[in-house]
């Protein structure tokens, strides 16, 4: 005993110097993502928004004048883009939920052994650049091109024409070309999350409800929806936020009646080089953007979410 | 009854008639066609080791699973073709399924609302109460321990005054103690409701504890069925001899076969047996096992030998180990007539110990002949005592 008394001063010493370098570990691995943040996320969002408020002239210079009002011209000028691009966005993303959520449910409870294959379908057109197959949609939807042909002899051009998502028996140039190609590209999005929370439920779950009286319907109703949840909202989000920003599928597809807001900002940064407007446009589309995103989360329930 | 005990329609409970259901999977057969009537209001227990059918057997009642041959009748009716949400059965699952997504209140309202029960909240409430419960209605289930989680479990299915409860392995995912606890509480609830209970499990005391009726089943077959006492002192078969409890087998030749008792030799000694329980037709010249249960063998040192009474067993033997348990000490003894095997057990009630029995003494072990039990000698001697008893601890 009186020989083992001092050993436990030296543990007693080293034991929080360890554990003071170990606490400081997770902020070391921090480090790199935050620098990598603050480069490449802070700092050009700081330059946006001081641009915003400046004024002048690409001649004379860009000054911080502190001119609000671009935000107010801007909006008042654009409104039109604006709402069109949440419609077709909200459009898109509620394609990709009926189109997506059946495939999700088909892969995670149906599919058996060939759900590695259908998965890797479903990201196989990752492997093709964005821009290619966009444009590779405005071959399929050309006015010569098969689709409206056969579209155009089953007299569904007519229906849509009819409907005003067409225009004079042709796809491209349409709000009805660009919505699909939204909804093409964005679709991986909306069934991944989907699969990923589709496919964490329980079977025994299922056979509980179907235990307790519930027949299918219901039991996706009461049961697998309301689990799939977490999956919706993620792939909603994931969905509608690109989708409300893009530019690419309206360019490519679309005419300018169909101009989205981020077709304005780009022509505003590239063509019309006037940099506080097209930054006060990305901070209003991005503030839009939050709140709309906030008000869903609080509806949706964001507890199991997060 | 009290107002909480259900009383509707199929309060009482009716019998489950089996005929002939069977289950093949490909080339596997998990069930092979099986009779089995389970009376009204009874506790009935499937006991066996994992992948013996059990689950599958109560799976296709619950009409999870479709059987390949055979029909399921429930009080008469026969539900054979009906999907689970029409038959009037509900199940407690192994891993309880509760819904993450609900609280306590509404995992237990479901069936009801799924049948349209308007105001759900009284039966919910007596419900929840005779399951000790009632004051956790808002939790969540991932709140809950394993014990509240499974009386949350049979309170959803009982809330629905199921003809017959299913029970798959409930107690499985329990610690002992808690085990211990939930089967007393079980039991309890059964009387309480008089509803049938059909129960799977692979732990044999608990089958034992809880159960009316065992059916003991192995490899897709039913070997045994019985009250649980007569399961344990009269077994059928070696597998059940040996799966339920602990039985010592001794193979042993008919030597005379002419009175009540069959006059036996196992290795140099002579041994009795009623020869009502021989469960095989004995002949002169056959050879059949004896079986004896440990706690039924006395123990005495072999220097003591005359004080033994006639009329008993004697088998000779040497102490190979002991080992102190508490309320018993459980020796291995090697003896002649324990062949094949490890030797044989004796567990001796600790009332008066005698020093002497130690590992190495040369002991006598003798035991009336009526607690004995023949069986068939064409069977595996070991069977049951090498089975798999699945993941959960028993």
């Amino acid at each position: 005993m009186t020989t083992a008394a001092p050993a436990p001063a030296p543990v007693r010493e080293t034991a929080p110097a360890r554990s003071r370098s170990a606490r400081r570990v997770p902020y070391r691995l921090l480090l790199p993502g935050i620098l990598w943040l603050l480069l490449f996320f802070v700092a050009p969002l700081v330059y946006q928004a001081s641009t915003s408020v400046q004024t002048g002239s690409l001649e004379d210079g860009f000054r911080v004048t502190w001119h609000f009002a671009t935000y107010w011209d801007a909006l008042s000028t654009y409104w039109p883009q604006f709402l069109r691009s949440i419609g077709y966005a909200a459009v898109a993303t509620a394609l990709c939920l009926l189109l997506g959520y059946p495939l999700a449910y088909l892969i995670a409870f149906r599919a058996g052994r060939w759900r590695t294959l259908l998965m890797v379908l479903v990201i196989a057109p990752f492997f093709t650049s964005f821009l290619i197959r966009t444009l590779a949609w405005k071959t399929i939807l050309s006015d010569g091109g098969p689709v409206v042909g056969a579209l155009d002899s089953l007299h569904v051009l007519g229906l849509t024409d009819a409907l005003g998502v067409t225009e004079g028996h042709r796809l491209l140039a349409t709000p009805l070309a660009v919505v699909c190609g939204l909804t093409y590209n964005f679709l991986p999005f909306m069934i991944l999350p989907l699969y990923t929370s589709l496919e964490r439920i329980d079977g025994r779950l299922h056979e509980a409800a179907g235990d307790l009286y519930a027949g299918p319907l219901t039991t996706f109703r009461r049961v697998t929806f309301p689990l799939s949840m977490p999956g919706v909202v993620a792939g909603t989000l994931l969905t509608f936020i690109p989708a409300a920003g893009d530019y690419i599928n309206a360019e490519l597809l679309g005419s300018p009646d169909q101009k989205m807001i981020g077709n304005v900002v780009q022509s505003q940064f590239l063509r019309v080089l006037d940099y506080p407007t097209a930054a006060a446009l990305s901070f209003l589309l991005m503030a839009v953007i939050l709140g709309m995103v906030t008000v869903y989360l609080r509806r949706a329930g964001t507890e199991d979410v997060v | 009854m009290t107002a909480t005990a259900p009383s509707g329609p199929g309060g009482s409970g009716t019998d489950v008639r089996l005929a002939g259901i069977s289950k093949r999977y490909g080339a596997f057969t998990a069930v092979h066609p099986l009779d089995l009537t389970v009376p009204a209001g009874s506790f009935f227990a499937l006991l066996g080791a994992s992948g013996c059918g059990k689950t599958t057997t109560l799976r296709m009642i619950a009409g999870l699973e479709t059987p390949t041959t055979g029909s399921v009748v429930l009080a008469g009716r026969d539900v054979t073709a009906l999907p689970p949400y029409k038959r009037p059965v509900n199940t407690v699952f192994q891993s309880y399924a509760l819904f993450p997504h609900l609280d306590i209140h509404e995992n237990v309202a479901f069936g009801l609302r799924r049948r349209g029960v308007k105001s759900v909240r009284k039966q919910v409430g007596e419900m929840l109460d005779l399951v000790q419960l009632g004051d956790l209605a808002r939790r969540r289930p991932h709140e809950l321990s394993g014990g509240q989680q499974q009386r949350v479990a049979v309170a959803r299915a009982l809330i629905n005054h199921p003809q017959v409860l299913l029970l798959d392995e409930p107690l499985g995912a329990l610690d002992l103690k808690l085990r211990r606890q939930m089967q007393l509480e079980l039991k309890r609830i059964q009387t309480e409701v008089g509803i049938t209970f059909v129960h799977v499990t692979h732990d044999q005391e608990e089958a034992m504890t809880m159960a009316d009726t065992v059916a003991v089943m192995n490899a897709g077959r039913v070997e045994q069925l019985g009250a649980p006492a007569d399961l344990y002192e009269t077994p059928r078969t070696t597998f059940v001899a040996n799966f339920l409890g602990t039985s010592n087998l001794i193979t042993a030749d008919v030597l005379d076969a002419s009175g009540d008792d069959l006059v036996l030799r196992a290795a140099d000694g002579k041994l009795a047996l009623p020869a009502a329980r021989c469960q095989v037709p004995a002949r002169a010249g056959d050879k059949i096992l004896v079986g004896i249960r440990p706690e039924k063998i006395a123990l005495t040192h072999a220097d003591d030998a005359e004080t033994v009474p006639d009329g008993r067993n004697r088998v000779r033997g040497r102490i190979s180990s002991a080992s102190f348990i508490g309320v018993s000490t459980q020796y291995l003894v090697d003896a002649p007539v324990a062949t094949g095997t490890a030797g044989l057990s004796v567990y001796a009630q600790n009332v008066e110990r005698d020093p002497r029995l130690v590992p190495g003494a040369e002991v006598l072990l003798h035991w009336n002949p009526g607690h004995g039990f023949g069986l068939d000698a064409a069977q595996r001697i070991e069977a049951g005592t090498d089975v798999d008893l699945g993941e959960a601890p028993s």
